[in-house]
């Protein structure tokens, strides 16, 4: 048996969040990218209901657009924990005329993501979607509430948010919205890796430097791929790199690096002139491109 | 690493948010494309510097009005600890949003305008922190540089300050004052040269001084039941956890316990974190705790030390304010959400708070949207709770409005018996 336990409050925190998330709501869902702050959720999911199960589902809303190790790693990591995985595509509203596609050399499927999100949580009816957004990735997400009520439309009232004291939170929703919850708002990225370094969570691999086919464009390092526009003039060359946050193909730049162990990437994180959602393609169409897309019933 | 949290108050245009933005600069917290963005912006506004307050001004309607609205959370950090700082807004009429951000802080920043001297709303905000009983704050003198460096204006401002804060009936709140010019980054991080009379701290300085484990006071332990957890599977056919967060004191295997409203009493069997076993708990960690007996406990009960139970109250005096636009009026019921305990509750009497000399506003019976005051409740049902002096975790509660379901107000229990 173990001495005295010491939790590191951020720890403790989020395993609050989520056994209040469990009691205050009927149909919670965990929102899954495959990207390191959702695996970390399911880490601190698996702590809090201890010895049961995770009593809920995880969703991914699949652009299709994705890096494959992203999915591999998303398929074992469900098939391992036998959780349930529920999937939802944006190519299916497409092609229902529900979306449309956007098109253009900057072409991504990252906002039409709300629209199969807003779908899906009116198909389930989910009452809370549980996501890893950070206070710190964001100005917009710096605003946000830890329980961040949703009207029927899936939009944010960000000038009108519901005070939220102390940690004592209020779930209490009308039938029809929704409650977006955020276990992890208050820690930074080097929390989240110190976390991944410490309880030895699996990652997908493209977060380790690999050599990769890629091309330069407005100072960014583009995947070269299928789903990704590119015209003649934009040249392919072959560089070690990493992703510093994974969305999908589309609208995650890669970072050059030569980081293969988490010691090196926190390392190069701490040095880093850069922040990590500089590397976000969706973040820099405009000054307020996060809180837009939040206000329509983004993540 | 040590953790920091600071709330910054202050009124309208005093430079909060630019004091934060300076000391991110200057920390070398700002990262490049950040620090680009702010010079896009600030050169938008035609301005010859750069509006630090962009950095943490995150909604448009913020940035458009050079306001902030509601609270941002900023983290940097330095060798010795890592911050998160609460920007709140200033204007009265966000007052909510700033007990917001000042309910999870330890110490606060007010800022004064030098120009302008103690106003109403430093007292107000001055006012918060006591009510919360956050035990450091730095009054940080701004905008020197618009009072020719003074130090008379400075020393004035200071006792001036100090005469609010004789008549505050809170007397443990250590008061430090710096002035400061956060636009040019005078005794932010460096110290100034234009203000040599002034020997003390610059802010970070005196920041990165502050024990934060000081400001964690201990009581008596409180252990509000989240949730049960009962797996029911081959391996703990029989396992019967309690799940929950730790507050105000610790708990150990073998001691006994009672369970609240209940009186039921048991021993501690097993404290679980995750599939590892512990012999104590400390404060403020998330368990799943087993008992000896099979008893019926459910979310909304208490488990505390046998020797250590919370008094059992249907009437409470508290201190609420009012974060609603529906004004709270006598008569009208609401959900009293105390930890995980939700009980219906129906407002008795609503009277002007007089605590020290401070003046809360004259109150008419009825509580207006960003107004403190004085209020009577009758419960349907008892609780065991505490005064907020005594144990805050178990002696705040918040009310909301069972028609609307928002939150519309917090309060902090003064004395359980009317």
């Amino acid at each position: 048996m173990n001495n005295i336990l010491n939790q590191n409050p951020l720890e403790s925190e989020a395993i609050y969040i989520f056994r209040e998330v469990v009691t205050q709501f009927e149909n919670p869902v965990l929102l899954f990218s495959g990207g390191k702050d959702s695996i970390t959720l399911v880490r601190l999911a698996e702590k809090a209901f201890f010895p049961s199960k995770i009593p809920f589902p995880l969703m991914h809303i699949d652009t299709g657009h994705n890096f494959p190790e992203t999915i591999e790693f998303r398929d074992k990591l469900v098939k391992e924990m036998g959780l349930q995985l529920i999937v939802r595509k944006v190519q299916d509203d497409i092609d229902n005329g529900k979306s449309v596609e956007e098109t253009g050399k900057y072409s991504s499927r990252n906002s039409l993501q709300t629209n199969t999100l807003l779908e899906a949580i009116e198909e389930f009816k989910f009452d809370a979607c549980i996501g890893g957004a950070r206070r710190d990735e964001e100005k917009a997400r710096a605003k946000e509430r830890i329980f961040s009520v949703r009207n029927d439309f899936g939009e944010w009232d960000e000038k009108n948010q519901r005070p939220e004291v102390f940690d004592m939170l209020n779930g209490r929703i009308e039938i029809g919205q929704n409650v977006r919850v955020f276990p992890i708002s208050n820690w930074t990225e080097l929390d989240v890796w110190k976390y991944i370094d410490q309880e030895k969570i699996k990652i997908p691999s493209i977060y380790f430097s690999h050599e990769r086919e890629i091309f330069e464009r407005d100072g960014l390092i583009w995947t070269a791929s299928e789903h990704v526009f590119k015209d003649e003039l934009e040249e392919v060359k072959t560089r070690n790199v990493r992703f510093r946050t994974v969305g999908d193909v589309t609208c995650t730049a890669a970072v050059e690096s030569h980081a293969r162990t988490i010691e090196q990437i926190v390392h190069e994180i701490t040095n880093s002139p850069i922040s990590e959602r500089g590397a976000r393609i969706d973040d820099k169409r405009s000054e307020a491109a996060m809180e837009t897309r939040k206000q329509q019933g983004y993540f | 690493m040590e953790v920091l949290k600071i709330a910054t108050a202050g009124s309208v245009d005093d430079g909060k948010s630019t004091l934060i933005g300076r000391l991110l600069y200057d920390t070398k917290s700002l990262t490049t494309d950040k620090l680009e963005a702010i010079e896009k912006s600030s050169r938008k506004k035609g301005l010859d510097y750069l509006d630090f307050s962009l950095a943490t001004d995150g909604l448009v309607a913020e940035r458009e009005q050079g306001i902030t609205i509601d609270v941002a959370h900023i983290y940097f950090s330095t060798k010795k600890k890592s911050y998160i700082i609460a920007d709140t807004p200033g204007h009265v009429e966000y007052t909510r949003n700033m007990v917001t951000g000042a309910s999870t802080s330890q110490i606060s920043i007010i800022l004064i305008d030098a120009r302008k001297g103690v106003i109403e709303q430093t007292q107000r905000h001055f006012f918060i922190n006591n009510l919360l009983r956050l035990k450091e704050v730095v009054v940080a003198v701004n905008k020197m540089d618009l009072v020719n460096y003074s130090e008379d204006v400075f020393n004035e401002i200071v006792s001036e300050f100090k005469k609010i804060q004789e008549e505050s009936e809170y007397k443990d709140q250590k008061v430090t004052f710096i002035p400061v010019s956060a636009l040019w980054g005078e005794n932010i991080a460096k110290a100034s040269t234009n203000m040599e009379w002034y020997t003390g701290n610059t802010v970070l300085d005196h920041l990165e001084n502050i024990n934060a484990e000081d400001f964690q006071k201990s009581t008596q332990t409180r252990f509000p039941v989240q949730t049960v957890i009962r797996p029911k599977t081959e391996d703990h056919r029989d396992f019967r956890g309690y799940a929950g967060k730790l507050n105000g004191g610790n708990l150990k295997v073998g001691e006994s316990v009672t369970v609240l409203p209940s009186l039921t009493s048991s021993r501690i069997k097993e404290i679980y974190f995750f599939d590892k076993k512990y012999v104590e708990a400390s404060s403020g960690s998330s368990v799943t705790i087993t008992l000896e007996d099979d008893i019926n406990i459910t979310r909304g009960d208490t488990l505390v030390k046998s020797d250590e139970v919370a008094e059992s109250f249907k009437n409470l005096r508290s201190t609420i304010c009012w974060m609603d636009s529906k004004s709270l009026v006598p008569g009208a019921k609401y959900l009293l959400q105390h930890n995980t305990n939700r009980i219906l509750t129906k407002i008795d009497s609503i009277e002007t708070l007089k605590i020290g000399n401070y003046d809360a506003g004259e109150i008419n019976s009825n509580l207006q949207i960003n107004q403190i005051g004085q209020v009577t409740l009758k419960l349907s049902k008892n609780i065991y709770a505490d005064t907020y002096e005594n144990n805050p975790e178990n002696g705040r509660f918040i009310l909301i409005d069972p028609a609307t379901n928002t939150t519309a107000g917090v309060g902090f229990i003064n004395s359980l018996n009317i």
